[in-house]
């Protein structure tokens, strides 16, 4: 008797989202300024176990309408965003944008198919050319979560700009460096910055599209906006810059860690296991992601440093 | 096909009581197929899965066209034969290696076409093969897509192409780290209309022709390949060569200058 009410115990406890019935994220908004939220994402890497909700997408209430800034990983998570910003506000939809071609940023586009969806042109591009194979991927990393998700380009081309809903300005400011089109929105009105793939919080930043000099350009330009919050879309939101340091110095030591040791003659192989400085160890996915980045950075440096021969 | 024959020849051949050695130890693996691959690669020699050959990849591949790869068998001791083999890959054959005047250690980048046991396998002159491995994760398909390569209208026009460089000496066994990319396609003949086309040898040699390692190289292996060894050439040499072919008959030759060492020149002064 007492182990089957430990085994009951055991399902009830240790699986909320499968063993209770349908899948769910369970989204809550976080209000972080005036007519703005966020739900709030893991620091983890995609799991079958967090459903792919690992991004911090938002969205702003004004006069003119919702602006709602990502879409998450499946068209489920797109579907549960819109219940839950229909429980804040009565408003309608007016606009999703969509930061980046990475998955987890427009995968839950089918929920708001109604509504213009805006991009940079990179990124439109980028979601055309390898969104199928980004979407086959998620459904072998997450599995279930993914069901009834499809790619859906984004319908609407946007570029540097500023934009006026209702009493809120919105500034789009077109980046590149985390991959070839990054989108970034300061909301001039309350001085929050979404700051699109750009900025990573207390989590290993991702490097698939990278191209270290221009991301640390960006890093600079958004360095120099006002701003009262800044919301990087993965980890901790934050009411000071601190994060755009952070992303600097991860991005700053791993090109000079990759260089040093191709000059030096080590094999990528042996990079996998290379130490990683202890002041970087809070950062979620450390080891992965820094594993991820050898194969993503290490071929172009290495050709670097190998001179021609015949 | 005859290859499977062959296997399929010496399963027979295993199983039947005419084989008198000892039973094998089970695969730490538990790779489905390692009874076909055990009799393809080792024929009836002697093996055990020995901790001291190490293979060092990632746990998942993160580019299923180029994952890297390090097998290191110096814990050994003298090894004469190595073989970098993937269960599960279409070809699970990567490369073979012979450290004539080398140490039992060869890095490289390979094609996974879905995860797979991913294993290094050191002969030692007893004649036992010492089988090292690990599972490497996959969302797969490498050996199957096509090669970037053939996106530059002028690729045939830098195929043998090589980049290399040489390390000095360090570590008490004075060997000489080289590390050498070739521009090559690598096609695995899997991707329709592209038949295969891939580098089969390559042997590094000393200044004098000598060879120091030798490697017979296959199709996983990725596009513009790159290799690390660890060579012990002669005092004094200036330069190693670096000689190959591909199947369809093509050359690779380069010289690879060595760097130069404090008092490594003594010997050949007057």
């Amino acid at each position: 008797m007492r182990a089957l009410l430990a085994f009951f115990l055991l399902v009830a406890s240790a699986a909320p989202g499968w063993a209770a019935g349908p899948l769910t994220y369970n989204l809550k908004p976080v209000a972080i300024a005036p007519d703005t939220w966020v739900f709030e994402g893991t620091r983890e890497h995609f799991t079958r176990t967090n459903g792919g909700n690992i991004l911090n997408p938002g969205f702003i209430v004004t006069d003119d309408g919702v602006i709602v800034i990502q879409t998450g990983p499946s068209r489920r998570f797109g579907e549960e965003m819109r219940a839950a910003i229909a429980a804040v506000t009565d408003k309608p939809i007016r606009k999703v944008f969509v930061s980046n071609l990475h998955p987890d940023y427009w995968l839950g586009n089918r929920a708001f198919a109604d509504v213009p969806i805006a991009a940079l042109p990179g990124t439109i591009e980028g979601i055309k050319s390898e969104g199928q194979g980004m979407t086959e991927n998620m459904y072998r990393l997450v599995g279930d979560w993914m069901r009834g998700t499809e790619p859906l380009v984004p319908t609407e081309t946007v570029y540097g700009s500023t934009v006026v809903f209702g009493t809120h300005r919105l500034r789009l400011i077109p980046l590149e460096g985390h991959t070839a089109a990054d989108l970034a929105i300061l909301d001039e009105t309350t001085g929050v910055l979404f700051a699109g793939g750009v900025v990573f919080s207390d989590r290993t930043p991702t490097t698939p599209h990278a191209d270290i000099g221009q991301w640390l350009a960006a890093l600079d330009a958004l360095d120099a906006l006002e701003v009262t919050v800044l919301v990087p879309n993965h980890g901790r939101i934050r009411s000071d810059k601190a994060a755009i340091v952070q992303t600097r110095d991860w991005l700053s030591w791993l090109d000079r860690t990759l260089r040093e040791r191709a000059e030096a003659g080590a094999d990528m192989a042996e990079l996998l296991d290379a130490p990683i400085p202890e002041r970087f160890a809070g950062m979620g996915v450390l080891r992965e992601e820094y594993r991820r980045s050898v194969s993503h950075l290490w071929p172009r440096i290495e050709k670097a440093v190998l001179p021609r021969v015949n | 096909m005859n290859r499977h024959l062959a296997a399929a020849a010496l399963l027979a051949a295993l199983s039947s009581p005419a084989y008198a050695g000892p039973p094998d130890p089970a695969d730490p693996l538990a790779s489905v197929m390692w009874d076909v691959l055990r009799p393809e690669l080792f024929g009836t020699a002697p093996i055990q899965f020995d901790d001291r050959v190490t293979v060092t990849a990632p746990d998942n591949a993160e580019n299923a066209a180029a994952v890297p790869v390090m097998a290191d068998a110096t814990a050994l001791g003298a090894v004469e034969e190595m073989v970098l083999f993937a269960d599960l890959n279409p070809f699970p054959v990567i490369l073979r290696f012979q450290p004539l005047a080398a140490k039992p250690v060869i890095a490289t980048r390979f094609k996974v076409q879905q995860a797979t046991p991913l294993r290094a396998a050191a002969r030692t002159p007893d004649g036992v093969w010492h089988i090292g491995g690990k599972l490497l994760d996959a969302a797969g398909g490498g050996c199957t897509a096509p090669p970037a390569t053939y996106a530059a209208a002028d690729w045939a026009d830098h195929v043998g192409e090589v980049q290399g460089r040489a390390w000095a000496p360090t570590g008490e066994d004075k060997a000489t780290r080289v590390r050498f990319l070739v521009r090559h396609p690598m096609d695995t003949g899997l991707v329709a209309g592209i038949p295969a086309y891939f580098i089969e040898a390559l042997t590094l040699r000393d200044a004098d022709g000598r060879a120091l390692a030798q490697l017979q190289t296959a199709e996983p292996l990725s596009e513009n390949p790159v290799f690390t060894l660890e060579v012990q050439p002669a005092a004094g040499a200036r330069s190693l060569t670096l000689d190959g072919r591909d199947n369809q008959g093509g050359e690779v030759k380069a010289a690879i200058p060595l760097p130069w060492v404090q008092g490594t020149m003594q010997g050949a002064l007057p």
